[in-house]
């Protein structure tokens, strides 16, 4: 399992693309929304919360349908389903290295677009907290989605058709915490129910998306 | 005699079709008596004047587009248990009946509500939760559409109800967490104290249990199309193969 995460951060990292697409997407929104909605300071730190959100979960979606379709199309896919390893845990280490290469960036990157879009100063740590909390969820459903669509030619579009539902929860409870967070107001709630949605899809989603693969692969 | 014969799908095509001009003719009858009695043998309430009448329509489809996402579960789960092709074609011709009732609920929901709570849509807890139900049907619908193989199609789309139906569950309950917002609560019940009068509750339980048959007849006829269009598919690729 070690070895295949390591073997696709190093195919993310170094076959180039994949890695950097999704935070200059990000930052991309962050930078597009004050110029569309007009640059008032109140305004912005109101809906930096949602356009954070929304933004990660967008930059999330946009590097899905690589995760599993290159590995589809050369057959490695089909070596790693009748290797001794489970395909639960290819699926669960994929996800793992999704997060990593693309979750875990925009977690690091969000308090400086945070700044762009003027968030006020109590959000930023409910901001890193939520995002931390919630994007393994994100890379979790969307593995799920990329597994259920692999097959097809034009999967990218039901891919998305698929999961952004599934994420409404995630987006609602994480965007609910930095904006309480931001106005000081009790952020734990929420949090929390972000922290046991990643842990619920981290707990079922493997076996579904291998079901899916299993079935795609026959 | 048990449910499995109607696994087979000569045996539910024989059955079907004896049962479809009954159920469509009760779903007529239920219907019309319902709607009619509804609209035009009620009074006008007191403050919603004859806006209250759009109830016999709103409320009967959006319980019937819930339900049908969960006889769709009900037909992945036999599929993917006991591999019946006639409960993975009933979940394939249930869903666009669920998306129709969805869009009814919500077409109806913001005609009333234009009138009564000054606008036609809010982003409120009960209808955004519906409008997200909207989207998970068109998702399985378009994963149906858009793989070849029907087998696998059947797999990977009874996967995406079942994860899609605790998504549902979720967003369900995740939109409770804003304050309960204009929609108002459950107006009928058997057992509460409050509820909408008996006046209005005989035609509306006349209008709900006529989608419940209007739904049956639907996705029976629905299916019905699934199996022959799966049997022409079979016929052609044989004569291919003869020829």
């Amino acid at each position: 399992m070690i070895a295949l995460l390591q073997r696709d951060l190093r195919l993310a990292l170094r076959a180039g693309g994949g890695f950097g697409l999704g935070l200059a997407f990000f930052l991309m929104v962050a930078v597009l929304v004050p110029l569309g909605v007009g640059p008032e300071g109140a305004l912005l730190s109101r809906i930096a919360p949602g356009i954070l959100w929304v933004g990660a979960l967008l930059a999330c979606l946009l590097s899905l349908d690589r995760m599993f379709a290159l590995d589809f199309e050369d057959g490695a896919l089909d070596l790693m389903a009748v290797s001794p390893l489970p395909l639960e845990g290819v699926v669960a280490m994929k996800a793992l290295a999704h997060w990593l290469v693309t979750g875990l960036p925009l977690v690091v990157i969000a308090p400086v677009l945070g700044v762009l879009l003027s968030l006020p100063s109590g959000g930023y740590v409910w901001l890193l907290a939520s995002l931390m909390l919630g994007s393994p969820a994100l890379s979790l459903i969307g593995g799920f989605g990329a597994a259920l669509t692999v097959g097809l030619k034009r999967g990218g579009l039901i891919l998305s058709l698929i999961v952004l539902p599934m994420y409404v929860p995630t987006l609602i409870f994480g965007a609910e915490a930095v904006r309480r967070g931001a106005v000081g107001a009790e952020a734990m709630v929420p949090l929390l129910l972000l922290a046991a949605i990643s842990l619920g899809s981290a707990a079922i989603l493997p076996f579904a998306a291998a079901a899916a693969l299993r079935a795609n692969l026959k | 005699m048990s449910i499995w014969e109607y696994a087979n799908p000569k045996k539910f095509m024989q059955t079907s079709s004896w049962a479809l001009p009954w159920v469509s003719g009760l779903a007529v009858v239920l219907l019309a008596v319902g709607l009619v009695w509804g609209f035009f043998f009620t009074p006008e309430d007191y403050k919603q004047g004859s806006t209250v009448k759009i109830i016999y329509l709103h409320v009967p489809s959006a319980m019937m587009a819930v339900s049908a996402w969960f006889m769709m579960l009900a037909g992945s789960l036999i599929w993917l248990i006991r591999r019946h092709h006639v409960s993975a074609l009933a979940a394939k011709a249930a869903a666009p009946v669920g998306l129709t009732f969805t869009v009814i609920g919500l077409v109806t929901g913001a005609i009333w509500g234009q009138p009564m709570w000054g606008t036609w849509w809010a982003w409120d807890p009960r209808l955004t939760s519906f409008l997200i139900l909207g989207l998970f049907y068109l998702g399985y619908i378009a994963l149906w559409a858009a793989v070849e193989d029907a087998d696998t199609a059947a797999d990977l789309t009874s996967v995406l109800c079942i994860v899609g139906s605790v998504f549902a569950f979720l967003s369900r309950y995740a939109v409770l967490f804003w304050n309960q917002g204009l929609h108002q609560g459950a107006s009928l019940s058997v057992d509460s104290e409050q509820h909408v009068s008996d006046i209005y509750a005989f035609p509306l339980w006349t209008c709900i249990a006529g989608f419940v048959v209007l739904f049956v007849t639907l996705v029976l006829l629905r299916t019905r199309t699934e199996i022959r269009s799966r049997r022409i598919r079979a016929l052609m690729a044989r004569e291919r193969a003869g020829a």
